[in-house]
C-alpha cells in the first residue's frame, strides 16, 4: 500500500523522539563513565558523584527514559491514528 | 475490539489476584518455617523444605498451564499483560550470576564492578527504542524468523539459528552449574544430584507448557527472588543506616568506609602482614629465576636444620618440627616451581585496600586510561548484548499489543532495577560490617558466621593468622565473591530461615533463566530448523511435539556439558553477550530502520561481526592460546570479553557497504519494513500474526 504524507510525518517524529532519547542514554552511559574520576570529586547525598551515577543515577535515568518513550509514543500513535484501539 | 478489551483487563485483574494470594501464601510459608525453626527444626530440613516446596510449586504451575497449541506454546498466546511480562522478563534476565555473583564482584572490585550493573540495565533502553515494539508488530515466533522474513532465504535464517544456539547454550551451561551448586549447598546433596533435581523442575515446567508455562513460572520465581534479595539487605540497612531503605542512605556508610580504609592502610600491624606477603612473593620470584640451585639450597637448609637440632639435643618438639619441614619439602624441582609460583601470587595481597569508590585505578596515566577503556568496553558489550540475546527479545512477542510491548520494557527494567540498585548497597554494607567487626577481632573469638563459613568452604572465606599476633588483619582475610550474598543473613544476625530463603532465591534466578534459554534453543531447532527449513507441511501438533522432544535433548546435553565443569564460566557468559551483540544487533536494528539493507548485506555483516569477535577471543584469551592457538597482543589493551566492541561496528559497516553495492530488496520486503514501523496501518495487506 502507499503511505500517506501523515504516515511519513509519524515516522519522522518517531525518529526524532528515538534520536533524542538515544542521545540522553549515550550521555548517561558513556560520557558519565568517561568522566567518572572527575565526577568523583563532587559529593552528592554522601556519595562520590561518579560512583553514585554508575550505581544508581544512570539506572534511574534509564527507567525514566523508557517510561517517557512509552508515553510519548502512545500519544503519537493516537495523534496520527495508527494506534491499536483499546487493548489493555 | 470492545469484548477483547474487556477480556484483557479482566484477565489482568484476575492475574493480580492470583499472584497477590501467591505472595501472601509464600510469606505465610516463610513465617511457618521461622516458627518451626524456633521449635527446633534442623537446618537440613529447612533446606529440604525450601527446595521441594519451591520446585514443586514451579512444576505445579507448569502442569496447570500445559498446552499443545502452537501460539500458546511459542508465545503464551500473546496475551501476557505488560506488567506481568515485565516480571517474567526480570526473572528471565537475572541469572545466578546477577543474584549471587554481582554483589561479590562489587565487594571485591569497588567502582570497576559497576560496569556490569550499568551494562545489564542500560541495554533495556536499546531494547525499548530499537527492537521490542517493532518485533512485537512483526509478530512471529522467534528471532531468526524476523531475520529470515526481512532478508529472505534460508542462509540468513541458518546463521541466525546457529548464533542463537551458540550464545544461549553457553549461557545455559552457566545456569545449570549454578543450580547444582545452590542445591548441593542448600541440602548437602551431591553436585550431580543437585543438577538432576533442578533439571527435573525445569523440564516439567518448560516441556509441558512451553512459553506459556515458562511465563507464569517466571512471574512466581521473580517474586521469590526479589523477596529473598531484599530481606537481608533491609535488615542490614536498619542496623547500619537506621532506615529500612538503605539504598538511599548508604552514601554516608561509604564515607565511614573510606575512613576505615585509610586507617587500615596506615595501621602498622596491617603493614607488617603486607610486608610478609611481599617478601614471600619476592623470595618466590628469586627462586623461580634459578630453580635448580634454589631447590638444592633449600633442601640442604632444611636437612642441616634437622641435623643440628638432633646433634644439639634440642627439645623433642623442635626436632619434630624440623622433621616435618624436611618431609614437607617438595619432592621435585617441578613441584617446587608450582609452590614458588603460588608464592609470587601473594604479591596481590601485599597492597593496601583499594578505596571502594575510586574509579579506574592504575599505577600511571596510561594504565588508568586502559582501565577506563575496559570499563567502557564491558558496558558497551553487555548493553548491546542485552539488546541481542534471543531469550530476552522473544519475551516481547508475548504481549497483546505494540504499546503493551513498550510499556512492558519499562516494567522489565523497573523489576530488574530493584535488584541491581540494591547490589552495590549490599556490597558497601557488607564491606563496612566486615572491616569494622571482623577486622581487629581476635582469632580466639571470631564472629560466629565467619568461623562457620571458613569451616564450610575455605574458597569462600579463609582467615589465617599470618603475623601470629592473634588479631585478624584485613590482609589476612581471603574472600570469595559468592560469600557476600550467601552469608549476608548471618552477617546481619538473621535466623537460618533467611539463609534458606536466599538460597531459594538464587535457585529461582538460575532456574528461570535456564527455562528461557532452553526454550530458545529448542524453538530455534524445532521451529526455524525443522519446520521452516525441512518440513514446512508439518502439522501443528507435530511441531509442538518435536519442540518438546528437542527441549529435553537440549537440557540433557547442557547438563552433560555442565557435569564436565568447563573452565571459566564468567568468561563464557561475557562471551555470549559479545557474540550476541556482534551477530544479532546490527542486522535486527538496521533491518527495521533502513529499508535499503538487503540479504547480502546481512549475510556478510553477520559473518564479519561474528568472525572478528571469535577471531579476537581465540587469539587473546588464555584458554584458547594455551591450546595452541597463536597468541597476539591485545588491541588497545581491550580484554577478550569485550570483543563485541570490534564485532558490532564492523558488522554495521559491512551491512551498509555490501547492501549499497548489491541490488535493493524487493518491494514485498520494503512493505514488511513499513508494516513493522506502524502499530496499526489502515489498509495493510500483510498478515500480522502467525499461527
Amino acid at each position: 500500500m502507499e503511505l500517506t504524507q501523515k504516515h511519513h510525518e509519524y515516522w519522522r517524529k518517531n525518529l526524532v523522539i528515538t534520536a533524542i532519547l538515544f542521545a540522553v542514554w549515550f550521555v548517561a552511559t558513556f560520557v558519565e563513565a568517561w568522566f567518572a574520576r572527575e565526577l568523583n570529586t563532587i559529593t552528592f547525598l554522601g556519595f562520590p558523584l561518579g560512583f553514585y551515577m554508575s550505581a544508581q543515577g544512570s539506572l534511574i535515568i534509564y527507567v525514566a527514559l523508557i517510561g517517557i518513550y512509552a508515553l510519548l509514543m502512545r500519544k503519537l500513535d493516537l495523534e496520527y491514528n495508527v494506534d491499536e484501539g483499546d487493548l489493555e | 475490539m470492545s469484548t477483547s478489551a474487556f477480556s484483557h483487563s479482566a484477565f489482568s485483574r484476575q492475574l493480580k489476584k492470583y499472584y497477590l494470594f501467591y505472595t501472601g501464601g509464600f510469606i505465610l510459608f516463610l513465617l511457618a518455617l521461622a516458627v518451626a525453626e524456633q521449635l527446633g527444626l534442623s537446618r537440613a530440613w529447612i533446606g529440604y523444605w525450601f527446595l521441594f516446596a519451591t520446585i514443586g510449586l514451579y512444576a505445579g504451575i507448569g502442569w496447570m498451564t500445559r498446552t499443545q497449541d502452537v501460539a500458546e506454546y511459542y508465545v503464551a498466546g500473546r496475551k501476557v499483560p505488560a506488567f506481568f511480562n515485565g516480571m517474567a522478563t526480570g526473572a528471565d534476565w537475572m541469572s545466578a550470576a546477577s543474584f549471587i555473583g554481582m554483589a561479590g564482584t562489587l565487594f571485591l572490585s569497588g567502582y570497576d564492578g559497576l560496569a556490569w550493573v550499568m551494562g545489564w540495565t542500560g541495554g533495556f533502553c536499546l531494547v525499548a527504542l530499537f527492537l521490542a515494539p517493532y518485533l512485537r508488530k512483526f509478530g512471529q515466533f522467534t528471532i531468526p524468523d524476523f531475520l529470515a522474513e526481512r532478508y529472505g532465504g534460508n542462509i540468513v535464517r541458518g546463521i541466525g539459528v546457529v548464533s542463537a544456539i551458540c550464545c544461549s547454550f553457553v549461557y545455559v551451561v552457566a545456569q545449570i552449574y549454578g543450580v547444582g551448586l545452590i542445591v548441593s549447598r542448600m541440602t548437602g546433596l551431591e553436585f550431580g544430584v543437585g543438577v538432576f533435581v533442578g533439571l527435573a523442575g525445569i523440564l516439567v515446567c518448560a516441556m509441558l507448557g512451553g512459553m506459556r508455562a515458562v511465563t507464569w513460572t517466571q512471574v512466581a520465581q521473580y517474586i521469590v527472588l526479589i523477596i529473598a534479595y531484599l530481606t537481608p539487605v533491609v535488615w542490614l540497612g536498619v542496623k547500619h543506616t537506621g532506615i529500612p531503605v538503605p539504598q538511599i542512605a548508604y552514601g554516608y556508610t561509604m564515607q565511614k568506609l573510606a575512613d576505615v580504609e585509610k586507617k587500615i592502610t596506615a595501621d602498622p600491624k596491617e603493614q607488617e602482614v603486607r610486608k610478609i606477603f611481599s617478601d614471600r612473593a619476592a623470595a618466590g620470584k628469586a627462586a623461580l629465576a634459578a630453580p635448580d640451585k634454589s631447590y638444592a639450597d633449600g633442601k640442604t637448609k632444611v636437612e642441616q636444620a634437622l641435623a643440628s637440632a638432633k646433634s644439639s639435643n634440642a627439645p623433642a618438639d623442635q626436632v619434630a618440627a624440623a622433621e616435618k619441614a624436611v618431609a614437607a619439602y617438595p619432592a621435585s624441582v617441578n613441584a617446587a616451581k608450582v609452590q614458588w609460583t603460588r608464592e609470587t601470587g601473594l604479591a596481590a595481597r601485599a597492597g593496601p585496600p583499594r578505596p571502594h569508590a575510586q574509579a579506574f585505578p592504575g599505577k600511571d596515566e596510561a594504565a588508568q586510561n586502559t582501565a577506563r577503556l575496559n570499563f567502557i568496553g564491558i558496558v558497551f558489550c553487555m548493553m548491546f548484548g542485552t539488546a541481542a540475546l534471543p531469550h530476552i527479545l522473544m519475551r516481547y512477542y508475548t504481549t497483546p499489543s505494540v504499546q503493551q510491548a513498550r510499556v512492558s520494557v519499562f516494567w522489565s527494567l523497573v523489576f530488574i532495577f530493584l535488584l541491581y540498585f540494591t547490589a552495590p548497597c549490599l556490597a558497601v554494607l557488607a564491606k563496612y560490617d566486615m572491616y569494622t567487626n571482623l577486622v581487629g577481632s581476635s582469632f580466639a573469638s571470631l564472629p560466629a558466621w565467619a568461623a562457620a563459613w571458613a569451616l564450610v568452604d575455605p574458597g569462600l572465606l579463609n582467615i589465617t593468622d599470618i603475623n601470629k599476633d592473634g588479631i585478624v588483619q584485613l590482609a589476612e582475610i581471603v574472600i570469595g565473591g559468592d560469600l557476600i550474598v550467601l552469608a549476608t543473613p548471618e552477617i546481619a544476625g538473621l535466623p537460618y530461615v533467611v539463609s534458606g530463603l536466599v538460597a531459594a532465591g538464587g535457585l529461582a534466578a538460575a532456574l528461570s533463566t535456564a527455562d528461557g534459554l532452553l526454550l530458545t534453543i529448542a524453538n530455534a531447532l524445532a521451529h526455524d530448523f525443522y519446520y521452516k527449513m525441512i518440513d514446512p507441511h508439518a502439522s501443528t501438533y507435530k511441531r509442538v511435539t518435536i519442540s518438546k522432544i528437542l527441549l529435553v535433548m537440549a537440557a540433557i546435553t547442557a547438563a552433560y556439558v555442565t557435569s564436565l565443569k568447563p573452565g571459566d564460566i564468567l568468561f563464557l557468559v561475557g562471551a555470549a553477550f559479545s557474540l550476541g551483540a556482534s551477530a544479532f544487533f546490527p542486522p535486527l536494528v538496521i533491518g527495521i530502520f533502513w529499508k535499503r539493507a538487503n540479504k547480502w548485506g546481512a549475510i556478510v555483516g553477520m559473518s564479519a561481526g561474528l568472525g572478528i569477535c571469535i577471531y579476537y577471543m581465540m587469539r587473546t584469551y588464555p584458554f584458547f592460546t594455551n591450546m595452541g592457538v597463536p597468541k597476539m597482543d591485545l588491541w588497545f589493551g581491550l580484554s577478550p570479553v569485550s570483543a563485541g566492541m570490534f564485532g558490532l561496528p564492523l558488522g554495521m559497516l559491512t551491512i551498509f557497504i555490501v547492501s549499497l553495492l548489491t541490488a535493493p530488496p524487493s518491494k514485498q520486503v520494503q512493505e514488511l519494513v513499513e508494516h513493522v514501523r506502524y502499530p496499526n496501518l489502515v489498509g495493510d495487506t500483510l498478515v500480522s500474526e502467525a499461527r
